[in-house]
């Protein structure tokens, strides 16, 4: 599972001082039935809503007791851009000190892949039969608008990229966030040996595209920049998708626009014309 | 050191004499003047915690129990909405069996807007597995505050513990209030289960059915075992400072042949009412029910019972009325009144007394005996 995946290498960066904060996700399923763990650093779980506010509380107690121990949400879309948001985003305008991390399959996959903010236009799921009639929700922008000194995009299919970014989050104070786009081989339908391909899919099309922005200044990441300037058709990753099955003209065309128009605001914006 | 203070005041001056690491609070009337006090003294350098403005009630829970499992003494304050906004997070709390302390002033639940005491918003989390203790005086405001951390804190008992405090009519009433010098009354925070890098622990996993009921059993059994907790602290905290306390503060109840039992303002409005009942001959005594939760072994036998209930539950009853009836086995006089903060004087309740229906429930002003 490429949430789990990414987990390995979030931790295998962070190094074993730390401390996992997770509410209702993936995560809370894969970590292994109680007394048995699959851990070896503190998980705290805490209620959908909740995540970012108790790594607040427990990031100001470490800061109490004199503690350097890094405090990581590792939540997936749903309990961040749905219904944790709000605490997510007090928690950045604090200046809390901690590491969000966002691990998206774009729907509730934990529950059997409903609709998510998170979820693109034209998905199916369970709870959009007929394909999402709306966009996926912006994110980073949202987070973006919060000025932290750090955040990043990230993908499953590239893990050392992922781990350098964890690593300099880490290195920071303050709020710091990363959004990596895990694709789920039951939600999204595809063969699961074609994860990584997925994944690299979704950013040779320009669909997921990889940056830093570090105290604002934004750097387009290795993989990400070869795809901005000639991305791959989106047909290469929409049609290995059976959520993406039977999708209009009219649909696939406006997705098309929506990666044209990411790739021209990003590229713009790291040559400096805004 | 004698002053003055309103109720909200005491609260403050507690948590700052008890030291939190962290408090995470967010503002509601009539809760206001606690965080606000608490703020100024963290500004000022009065009181050496963190300080977390959250967003909302349900961070400022969530937020408590990361640090308080983080491994440092928290605190929090809220009222009414704030209260039911948190509740999810009131609930897993004690779940993760942390001592953290909250003051909650009694407010009434809309629609329509309505500031003033009532209690049913503390009465909406009665099963959630925190301790609850009403407090009736400015005093006791300080006092049952600095208990509570001291109560929370037990090895036995290890479960959060909730302050009620009456809107307005005691969070904004001035009395007389002794500060004291704590000693070391309350010892350094320790939490058996804090977080520990050294040692990782996995907290609130997916759990199994026989697990998961073992750990509410231990929730009850500690909710017992807290009655003599409660006790002891009650007991050393009158040693050391010269003021008792109970599960009940009763008044002139030896000989009484009808009591009246309130909670919060009212059950102190209630003693003036039983002097001058005694005036006219009328033998009544006032116990006031301190603590909600855990529940008090009472003795009421061979009286008549008036209880004033400033809550109740729909389709059902007055909450007070009807625990003091399946908890004794007296059937009561159910008065219902002070919803909405309600004005009921000395005057009214010496009225409930003489005018007793036992066994009958009664809206006070709204409805004839029921």
């Amino acid at each position: 599972m490429p949430g789990t995946e990414c987990l390995r290498y979030v931790l295998k960066a962070a190094g074993p001082d730390s401390v996992l904060v997770v509410p209702a996700c993936c995560t809370s399923v894969i970590q292994g039935i109680y007394p048995g763990t699959a851990m070896n650093v503190p998980v705290y779980n805490i209620a959908f809503a909740a995540a970012a506010a108790c790594a607040s509380g427990m990031s100001n107690a470490f800061c109490a007791l004199g503690k350097e121990t890094n405090v990581i949400v590792y939540a997936g879309d749903g309990g961040t851009v749905d219904i944790g948001i709000q605490a997510l985003s007090g928690a950045f305008e604090r200046g809390t000190n901690f590491l969000y991390i966002c691990y998206d399959n774009e729907a509730y996959g934990n529950t059997g892949m409903q609709r998510s903010g998170s979820t693109p236009l034209g998905a199916r799921t369970t709870t959009t039969p007929g394909g999402k009639p709306t966009g996926k929700k912006d994110l980073d922008r949202i987070v973006e608008a919060h000025n932290p000194p750090y955040m990043a995009t990230a993908c499953s299919a590239y893990p050392l990229d992922l781990y350098k970014k964890v690593k300099k989050a880490l290195s920071i104070e303050g709020p710091k966030f990363i959004h990596i786009l895990a694709p789920c081989p039951p939600g999204w339908r595809y063969p699961t040996e074609k994860t990584v391909e997925m994944g690299k899919l979704a950013v040779k099309t320009g669909t997921w595209i990889l940056y830093e922005r570090e105290y604002g200044k934004l750097t387009i990441s290795g993989p990400s920049k070869a795809a901005m300037k000639r991305p791959a058709p989106l047909s290469d990753y929409i049609n290995g998708q059976g959520r993406f099955k039977n999708l209009s003209p009219e649909v696939m065309d406006e997705m098309r626009q929506q990666v044209e128009r990411n790739i021209q605001r990003l590229s713009r914006e790291e040559a400096g014309v805004c | 050191m004698l002053t003055i203070a309103t109720g909200n005041k005491a609260v403050a001056a507690a948590v700052k004499a008890a030291k939190p690491g962290v408090v995470a609070a967010y503002p509601i009337t009539p809760q206001t003047e606690i965080v606000e006090q608490i703020a100024e003294y963290v500004t000022d350098g009065d009181l050496e915690s963190q300080y977390i403005p959250v967003e909302s009630e349900h961070s400022a829970m969530a937020a408590c129990i990361g640090a308080s499992a983080g491994g440092v003494r928290t605190f929090t304050a809220t009222s009414s909405h704030g209260l039911l906004y948190m509740h999810e997070m009131v609930h897993w709390a004690a779940g993760a069996r942390l001592p953290i302390v909250m003051a909650n002033v009694n407010r009434a639940l809309g629609p329509g807007w309505n500031t003033w005491a009532e209690h049913s918003d503390a009465f909406s989390q009665r099963d959630t597995g925190w301790l609850q203790v009403f407090v009736g005086t400015v005093q006791e405001a300080y006092d049952a505050t600095l208990m509570a951390f001291k109560i929370a804190e037990d090895e036995r008992v290890l479960l959060p513990v909730m302050v009620n405090l009456d809107g307005f009519a005691l969070s904004h009433i001035m009395q007389a209030l002794e500060t004291v010098d704590l000693g070391d009354f309350l010892p350094p925070y320790h939490l058996p289960h804090a977080i520990d890098t050294e040692n990782p622990c996995v907290y609130g996993p997916m759990t199994g059915p026989a697990d998961y009921f073992r750990f509410r059993w231990d929730i009850e059994r500690s909710m017992r075992d807290a009655r003599g907790v409660i006790a002891e602290v009650e007991r050393e905290f009158a040693e050391r400072f010269g003021r008792s306390y109970g599960p009940t503060e009763d008044y002139r109840c030896e000989d009484a042949d009808v009591v009246v039992i309130a909670m919060g303002t009212l059950g102190k409005e209630a003693e003036v009412a039983v002097d001058r009942l005694r005036d006219e001959g009328i033998k009544a005594g006032s116990m006031r029910l301190r603590w909600f939760r855990p529940f008090p072994d009472l003795d009421l036998a061979g009286r008549e019972v008036v209880v004033i209930d400033r809550d109740y539950s729909f389709g059902f009853g007055g909450v007070v009325a009807h625990s003091i009836r399946s908890k004794t086995g007296v059937v009561p006089y159910s008065v219902i009144a002070g919803l909405g903060g309600q004005e009921v004087t000395y005057n009214d309740i010496a009225d409930f007394v003489r005018n007793r229906h036992p066994g009958t429930e009664t809206w006070f002003g709204v409805s004839d005996h029921v």
